[in-house]
């Protein structure tokens, strides 16, 4: 029995309708807020929203951060973040080699259908190169690319810490120059006027609306991944066996808002970012340290105990989140990764433990495989394995199968050394890229193609103007870096204009 | 209890061993990275090597209510405060002196008053009270040998007890006995040590009291380690002017002897007045209860000794010399028998640590 997923064609961008969610923190607090005329009200305390709130403050004297989370839980998905790709024309310490500003459009073109909006793509790629500057500016410290990501070091830079500690220091940096950041302050509504022009943004409590002016508001507030019942619009049951990685409170209903307001919907429904992550992981925020990167070194068979997609195929940069969509469309979106003790070591070691067992029958029945088939499994992709071929995990080596379907085109060795091993695989998704389609001012426009007069967006709630299907590590940050630095500045200059 | 720690060390280490994105703050995280399996030497080595700056904590999306729950300052202190009394020797003294910060207060001030009743007792001719003038007046109240037998015999102990624990400590954490004597490694890790390099967190300072770092902690615990180092060669210097250069104290304020110790001896008061205020204003969620207990007790002591020493120095010609001398030879005797116990014996393990890690990052290279 397979699960039928909608193909991409039939599926239709089925907005839910918007719906309230209520603010925690107390009233009172939320209260007070409303008797300050603000500058700028910037909705979401992740990377984008506090980049647009960092530049915003230069500009601007009241300056408010609303975050829907509690405080522990702030900054979005930028907690789980580790790098940001920008194009350099020199290198350095961190980034060792140039990338330059046509190599990093090129590989985002590779990536799946290539950017949805090749103006904005250009612009942030052009704009990328100026963004590891005004980080370090702005409190933020590099260290060399973390051990295991070696193929990232020349076109990623790793801030020290990851992302929680990023988020740290923009917030510190933030409330130290004046910024307002309040947690626990859900958006319910905008307030519009003359059509396209909000007064106020309004927090849903438990006593009632609060209406809290602005002159002008950035909406920063993440994907819609962490939305099972939205997701299930586009993917049927199979998203129910989604894991999302990130923060639970992305669940786009300031998304589903703004279209409701009026806004226009960029990229596409189905389009995401997920890898393979261990199916043991929780729901939700499980992070980094349940990914797996066992995949090339092993072989990877469906509930059905049969391989069905090349594990050894090039997956830097172009092809790394291929395999959250390849574990999605098979049956139960489960699958197993099978090696043995020859490559245990040669992968970074995984939260859980790998399943073992002497033999590929033992380990196959204890994951509740049939043990017959992926003996079977196991011994054609052996028989298959290019007995000429030089492995070598540090490179593609060429090292792979002859006539086998599917193939596994590089590293292929033998499954034959005791213990073998199984670790259980899962979708994990990472973000959603449909979001509300922005101008260049990072205005969010209407379904006509008129802007907003001063509402802006930033960070994945936009991503879907660029990324269309497919992901480049660490660019999602780019673009929120680049859209927040726009955003937080068009928004304190919208009074002067 | 011990097995339950360091389970739930590995438990914890297992998941930044998948994470990693700490790896540039110190070096626990490289050292744990070049280790798939953790046993327990293999903890308890990590444990030490963490100079508890506390950047991992905040820098961490793991850390409670996340049901992961990871808090590596938290448990490595946890897993250090074991070390100490597992390592510590003899155990049945290592057990007696564990006790903290009021058993130390209380235990100086045992030692002072048994000071004071010896030397009213024994003092030939001299009390408690009066002035004591002339060379050699302290030899008045408590003859010289009895001193020099006494701190000379305590030091011995100390330093025995701090070696043996060592020793253990170097053969748990699957050191070889060989390796100890690895002088490339033995100055690197010193230089780690005098540098205070991993107080750096990351470069920006330790993350006290709470998530903004700041050099605060690492500027006052050089104040107390280079006053310590003062205030032991102002003893040392005042042993060679008496029995090499035969000049007999008391010497006068401006004398090598009398400047080193009142340097060192400020800026010791400084720096434990200063890191006792970081510790009692810092985030308790990271701090293992047992260990502030032991911090307390050994800055309160270090503390103790310096203001007795200075004050002992104020009052050398008043009629309070023999209660300023008591109370200072009782913060010094509690001292000298916490040391290879108490928080004083960081140094050591720590040491040990980093000449490990040194000659781990030689090997893996």
């Amino acid at each position: 029995m397979t699960t039928t997923i909608p193909t991409e064609s039939n599926a239709v961008p089925a907005m839910p309708s918007p719906w309230a969610v209520q603010s925690t923190a107390p009233s009172s607090a939320l209260r007070a807020l409303a008797e300050v005329d603000w500058d700028v009200v910037v909705i979401g305390s992740g990377n984008a929203a506090l980049v647009a709130a960092l530049t915003a403050r230069r500009l601007a004297e009241r300056v408010l951060v609303l975050e829907r989370a509690p405080r522990h839980m702030r900054g979005g998905n930028t907690r789980h973040t580790r790098n940001i790709r920008c194009a350099h024309a020199t290198a350095d310490e961190f980034t060792p080699g140039t990338y330059s500003v046509d190599e990093l459009f090129s590989d985002l073109q590779g990536v799946g259908r290539g950017p949805v909006n090749r103006e904005l793509a250009r612009f942030v790629v052009a704009e990328s190169q100026t963004i590891p500057r005004w980080m370090a500016d702005h409190g933020v410290r590099w260290q060399q690319p973390l051990a295991g990501t070696l193929n990232l070091n020349r076109t990623n830079r790793f801030f020290l810490g990851g992302g929680t500690a990023l988020v740290n220091h923009y917030a510190r940096t933030a409330e130290l120059a004046g910024v307002r950041i309040v947690y626990e302050a859900a958006v319910s509504g905008l307030q519009l006027r003359d059509d396209r022009r909000c007064t106020a943004v309004v927090l849903d409590t438990v006593d009632g609306p609060i209406g809290i002016p602005t002159a002008a508001a950035v909406v920063a507030s993440g994907g819609f991944e962490a939305n099972h019942a939205w997701l299930r619009r586009y993917w049927g049951d199979a998203a129910d066996n989604y894991l999302v990685r990130g923060t639970p409170y992305n669940d786009g209903s300031m998304l589903a808002l703004m279209v409701n307001l009026g806004a226009a919907v960029a990229g596409e429904p189905r389009g995401f970012h997920a890898i393979a992550v261990d199916a043991r992981a929780p729901r939700f925020d499980g992070g980094i340290a349940t990914r797996l990167d066992s995949v090339p070194y092993s072989i990877v068979v469906n509930r059905g105990g049969d391989r069905f997609a090349d594990e050894g195929s090039d997956i830097w940069p172009k092809r790394y989140a291929s395999w959250g969509g390849l574990i999605a469309a098979q049956d139960g979106q489960i699958a197993y990764s099978i090696y043995d003790a020859q490559a245990a070591p040669l992968f970074m070691p995984s939260m859980y433990p790998a399943y073992t067992g002497t033999s590929v029958a033992e380990v196959a029945r204890s994951v509740g495989l049939d043990a017959d088939r992926v003996v079977r499994t196991v011994a054609d992709f052996n028989a298959h394995v290019d007995p000429a071929g030089r492995f070598d995990p540090k490179r593609l080596d060429g090292c792979g199968t002859r006539g086998l379907n599917p193939p596994k085109s590089n590293w292929a060795l033998p499954i034959q050394a005791s213990p073998f091993h199984i670790l259980p695989l899962r979708t994990g998704i990472t973000f959603t890229f449909m979001g509300l389609s922005v101008n260049e001012c990072a205005q969010v426009l209407g379904f006509d193609g008129r802007p907003f007069t001063n509402v802006y967006a930033a960070g994945e709630v936009m991503s879907g103007n660029i990324l269309s299907s497919g992901y480049l590590a660490g660019f999602g940050l780019t673009i929120g870096s680049v859209f927040g630095r726009i955003a937080g500045r068009e928004a304190a200059m919208h009074n002067a204009h | 209890m011990l097995t339950e720690l360091l389970d739930e060390a590995t438990r914890q280490l297992t998941i930044c061993n998948a994470c990693r994105y700490c790896e540039g703050y110190c070096a626990v995280y490289p050292a744990l990275e070049i280790r798939r399996e953790l046993g327990r030497g293999d903890v308890v080595y990590l444990a030490n090597l963490c100079h508890d700056c506390r950047a991992c904590f905040y820098a961490c999306m793991y850390t409670p209510p996340h049901e992961f729950a990871i808090n590596i300052p938290l448990v490595l202190s946890s897993v250090r405060e074991e070390t100490y009394a597992r390592y510590g020797w003899p155990q049945l003294m290592a057990r007696l002196m564990s006790r903290g910060a009021l058993g130390t207060v209380i235990a100086s001030i045992v030692a002072a008053l048994l000071a004071a009743a010896a030397i009213t007792l024994f003092a030939s001719g001299h009390r408690l009270f009066g002035v004591v003038a002339g060379p050699e007046s302290f030899y008045k109240l408590v003859p010289y040998l009895v001193l020099v037998i006494g701190f000379l015999g305590l030091g011995a102990y100390a330093l025995a007890a701090v070696v043996a624990g060592g020793v253990t400590f170097w053969r748990d954490t699957r050191g070889r006995v060989r390796d100890m004597l690895s002088w490339p490694a033995l100055r690197a890790a010193g230089a780690d040590s005098l540098r205070l390099r991993y107080l750096r967190g990351g470069g920006d300072g330790c993350y006290y009291p709470a998530d903004s770092p700041s050099m605060a902690r690492r500027s006052m615990h050089s104040l107390v380690f280079y006053g310590f180092l003062l205030d032991f060669a102002a003893t040392i210097s005042a042993a060679v002017a008496q029995d090499i250069l035969g000049i007999p104290p008391p010497y006068p304020l401006l004398s090598v002897p009398v400047v080193l110790g009142i340097v060192g001896g400020v800026m010791m008061v400084v720096g434990t007045t200063a890191l006792i205020r970081i510790k009692q204003t810092s985030d308790v969620r990271p701090s293992a209860l047992m260990m502030i207990t032991k911090d307390y007790g050994f800055l309160i002591s270090l503390d103790l000794v310096a203001i007795t020493g200075l004050l002992l120095l104020a009052l050398r010609a008043s009629p309070l010399l023999g209660t300023a001398l008591a109370v200072h030879l009782g913060a010094l005797v509690v001292f000298f028998l916490t040391i290879p116990y108490g928080k004083f014996v960081h140094f050591a393990y720590r040491y040990l640590a980093l000449v490990q890690n040194r000659i781990e990052s030689v090997r893996s290279e």
